[in-house]
């Protein structure tokens, strides 16, 4: 427990708890999330949509021998408490049973991460928020080109109360700051922060960086679609990870067969070492799950051998191991996430990355990905933001988006370097801690006119 | 309710809004989900709370809570106008309205069965029937076969008067098969691969015989394990309704979002390649076949409604007649700066969220003539896609990417063979430009998605959207390498 609105966030599971088993359920899960988050945003230069809320939401948990139900609220009255407990309990009652259920997760310790709250970033006020605006727009106005982005705050509060004995409660603070350059002859940039603390998210220097790009990619060419070598920016990684976390690293995944999982099976060049890391501060850290289970530190890729998934309490049981800590809202059918990834750093530093490409391009981020065969992890989607033709290790000049169809496996097999360098980015798992990496070849299979 | 809606929005004028608006709205919601014959989920939500959106000095602010009280009403009628103040020092061009009448009455989604009458028990036994009818065929991996219904319950109120209110129903239901061997995993789904959706009750559920269908479906995904990769090249393709209504989503619904034109969704989703230069100029964006209505009085639709969360009466707005851009989805901030009303497609995904530019029901008009199989059989060589299974498209909606789950050859009209993991690219007017056979309206069916993403801080849309099938020529087939 770190702070008031954690232990208020814990009474109120503790309290809906209380009123789940006066409804004569065996066991019972109350998990409270308790938000107050902000976001401004930007557009044309200019601060376009600005919006606050306040939000709780109860989800409770009722279990009748092998019968599970669940039920959710945003109602903190008495009176709310108990109908969500007979909503939640009804359900149980008529479902059929489990019958690999393993019961509710029992106590682990947990350990708060005091880097994983700042006070500054819940008390961020809209003046705050609309001067990092007002920075990035600064930037781009010096450079000659529109701003465009976003600017989010906000303080997560989560409680577990359970029939087993958990109690556990946090507070964790996020903030993020995105934003697009737009720029004449076509040319846009992008660039992205995220932090526990606002404060120290560079709201200028992102707009310098997005800005200087959109300058540099101005009068893009086409270029045909087929196999380079690429040097992926930090942002363009994220989506590596993202989507092999989704497609591979979930217990549930693997006990599908949906996933390219087997232990020991190497996936990676050596350069690839890759886990699931709760509590580094290096990220966004959150030191418990959904379930109220302790986050445990899960290595996922090791020099580039598949070494582990994440379970939560149910996929944990199947196989015959504990939960490492990654379960979600019940109820679940997409199974555990690792929501807190880490890449480890390698020696090069972007310039290296470049100066190896003889022939290859340069690929900012990518956009609207989407997997095309799961199993293999082939991924669709185009680049955006920033491509540029690299030559005899030197930038030659921007080029127009391509689409690619890829498998990310083959990319992390074909990872030949690693930047030394690494960025706190969100993906749309969670935070993200990742370099940026050259990789020798990459499969695009399409172009567009921008 | 309406002590808090008036409380809400005297106290923004006092604080100085020169316009209010405020939603208050609850939301029910109930789901079931079953993994290869057993019931894996099946839980049920309440969430309720109000949203304040404020114009002070020409800028916007907005501020939410799930605390219904006349107190709570006033604090984050003060939050909104503070956040609005902020938002007005970084502020180029002050936000104009368009008139409109204000807003009264009430709508509620006709249904026959209220979904949440039936009884639970019931509903799980009518999906479960059909999860264990695709289960049980020999050679299936998993099934996972779900159900969901939402209604909300929505008061809308404005400093211009207005008052609504609204009571929407959505019901949605799939089966899926799924066969697995070594690395390839093929998959079936019914009657899409995120579900059948409409706003309607529990007869639509009825309506669509998900048991009837599950054995055959399972079949054809176990015989895609076995079938031949589909073949590359330049193809003719004829598109069943259920890839088709995502083809209209992503390269006719989104590009023509007025918002994204103007680059107010640019740093997330991107922008749009129909920028209004092409509505002056008459821009062709598809052959003279091609018509495209958003439609929010459409019957079963789920962008179907009585009044936008702006109070603008729902309507039927051309966007692309006889192939030639002629309108947008907008709002009462953006219809005025191409000279236009709004078109009333202004919608939150609930209470604490902004209204957004989205879809309603976007709707590829049916073609008297051929029928779907009458398409087929006047197709020479050709391939048959249906039932969509991923999906891209670049940040102006030109270059798209679709697999589909499933293709079937086409010789001298007809269906043959299957062939797995189809997919197929192109830019979106040429594609457009080169289709020459719509269905008429014996296949003319009402499909939506309920998980259209857009905004920040992210919103989920329910849109409709009623296609028939389509032919389009010289398509480019099979990309990458697997």
């Amino acid at each position: 427990m770190n702070d008031d609105r954690a232990r208020d966030a814990l009474a109120l599971a503790e309290a809906a708890l209380a009123e789940a088993l006066r409804h004569g359920v065996s066991e019972a899960e109350a998990l409270v999330m308790a938000e107050d988050s902000a976001l401004t945003r930007f557009a044309n230069s200019e601060i376009h949509q600005n919006v606050a809320e306040t939000n709780v939401v109860i989800n409770l948990r009722c279990v009748v021998g092998r019968r599970v139900g669940v039920a959710s609220s945003g109602r903190t009255d008495q009176e709310g408490l108990r109908r969500l407990a007979e909503s939640a309990a009804a359900i149980a009652r008529v479902v059929d049973e489990l019958e690999d259920w393993s019961g509710l997760p029992g106590p682990t310790e947990t350990h708060p991460v005091a880097a994983g709250y700042s006070p500054a970033t819940a008390a961020a006020s809209p003046e705050f928020r609309a001067e990092a605006a007002r920075a990035v727009i600064d930037a781009a106005d010096a450079a000659g080109v529109v701003a465009y982005g976003s600017f989010a705050t906000g303080s997560e509060s989560t409680a577990v109360a359970n029939s087993k004995g958990i109690r556990v409660g946090g507070t964790r603070t996020t903030s993020q700051l995105i934003t697009v350059s737009m720029g004449p002859a076509g040319g846009t940039g992008y660039a992205e922060s995220a932090a526990v603390d606002a404060q120290t998210i560079d709201a200028a220097a992102l707009g310098r960086e997005a800005a200087a790009k959109a300058r540099a990619t101005a009068e893009a060419v086409s270029i045909e679609p087929g196999e380079y070598p690429v040097v992926l920016e930090e942002y363009a990684v994220v989506d590596l990870l993202d989507m092999l976390g989704y497609l591979g690293f979930s217990a549930l995944a693997v006990q599908e067969e949906r996933s390219f999982f087997e232990p020991g099976k190497r996936i990676g060049s050596e350069l690839i070492t890759v886990a699931d890391d709760g509590r580094d501060p290096a990220g966004l850290p959150m030191w418990f799950d959904y379930e109220g289970v302790a986050k445990q530190r899960v290595e996922l890729i090791d020099r580039g051998i598949c070494r582990g998934v994440v379970y939560d309490a149910q996929t944990a049981a199947r196989a015959g191991v504990g939960s490492t800590g990654h379960g979600l809202p019940a109820p679940n059918p997409y199974g555990p996430f690792p929501l807190n990834m880490v890449m480890a750093a390698g020696t090069a530093s972007r310039d290296d990355l470049i100066a190896g490409l003889d022939r290859g391009l340069l690929v900012t981020r990518f956009h609207y990905t989407n997997p095309v065969h799961p199993k293999l992890a082939i991924v669709t989607g185009m680049t955006r933001d920033g491509t540029f033709l690299v030559e005899g290790g030197r930038i030659v000049g921007p080029v127009r988006n391509l689409r690619y169809t890829q498998s990310y496996l083959d990319a992390l097999a074909g990872t030949v370097a690693v930047a030394r360098d690494r960025r706190t980015l969100r993906g749309f798992l969670g935070g993200v801690v990742v370099p940026a990496v050259r990789i020798e070849n990459w499969t695009f299979t399409g172009g567009t006119e921008h | 309710m309406k002590e808090l809606t008036d409380r809400a929005l005297d106290t923004a004028n006092v604080l100085g809004a020169e316009y209010a608006d405020v939603r208050v709205v609850r939301r029910r919601d109930e789901s079931i989900a079953i993994k290869t014959g057993r019931v894996e989920g099946v839980a049920s939500g309440e969430s309720e709370g109000f949203g304040v959106r404020v114009l002070v000095d020409g800028a916007w602010g907005f501020a939410a809570s799930h605390v219904l009280t006349v107190a709570e009403a006033d604090r984050i009628a003060g939050e909104a106008i503070r956040i609005a103040r902020a938002s007005a020092t970084a502020l180029r061009n002050r936000t104009v309205l368009d008139d409109r009448p204000a807003a009264h009455g009430r709508y509620e989604t006709p249904l026959v069965e209220d979904p949440f009458e039936v009884p639970l028990e019931a509903k799980i036994a009518d999906l479960l029937a059909a999860d264990q009818a695709a289960a049980g065929v020999k050679g299936i991996a998993f099934t996972e076969s779900s159900y969901a219904a939402q209604r909300e319950w929505k008061t809308f109120a404005a400093t211009d008067g207005s008052l609504t209110e609204q009571v929407i129903t959505h019901v949605g239901s799939g089966v899926e098969a799924n066969a697995v061997d070594g690395d390839e995993h093929q998959r079936r789904s019914y009657p899409d691969s995120g579900g059948g959706w409409q706003a309607a009750g529990y007869e639509y559920i009825r309506g669509l015989g998900l048991k009837d269908r599950a054995e055959s479906l399972a079949d054809e995904a176990v015989a895609l394990l076995a079938a031949p990769q589909c073949p590359s090249g330049q193809f003719t393709i004829v598109l069943d309704p259920s890839q088709l209504y995502l083809q209209v989503h992503e390269s006719c619904g989104h590009p023509t979002e007025l918002d994204r034109v103007f680059g107010t969704e640019a740093s997330y989703a991107g922008t749009s390649f129909l920028t209004t230069d092409k509505l002056d100029e008459g821009f062709r964006y598809g052959s003279d076949l091609i018509d495209i209505v958003a439609d929010a009085t459409a019957p079963g639709g789920m962008g179907t409604f009585g009044w936008d969360d702006e109070g603008v009466a729902a309507q039927a707005v051309p966007l692309i007649q006889s192939g030639i851009l002629v309108g947008y989805l907008s709002s009462r901030e953006t219809a005025p700066r191409i000279g236009r009303q709004s078109s009333g497609a202004m919608r939150a995904d609930s209470w604490n969220r902004i209204p957004l530019i989205r879809m309603t029901n976007i709707n590829l008009l049916p073609k008297p003539g051929m029928s779907l199989d009458e398409i087929v059989a006047d197709t020479d060589d050709g391939l048959y896609l249906a039932s969509n299974r991923s999906w891209s498209i670049d940040d102006r909606r030109l270059n798209f990417q679709f697999a589909t789950e499933v293709a079937y050859e086409i010789k001298g009209g007809k269906k043959g063979r299957l062939f797995k993991n189809p997919t197929y690219t192109g830019i979106t007017y040429e594609f457009w430009r080169s289709c020459d056979a719509v269905g008429d309206a014996r296949s003319y069916v009402m499909l939506g998605t309920p998980n259209c993403g857009k905004g920040e801080p992210g919103q989920t849309g329910h849109v409709g959207h009623a296609v028939p099938g389509a032919r389009f020529r010289d398509v480019r087939v099979g990309v990458g390498k697997w």
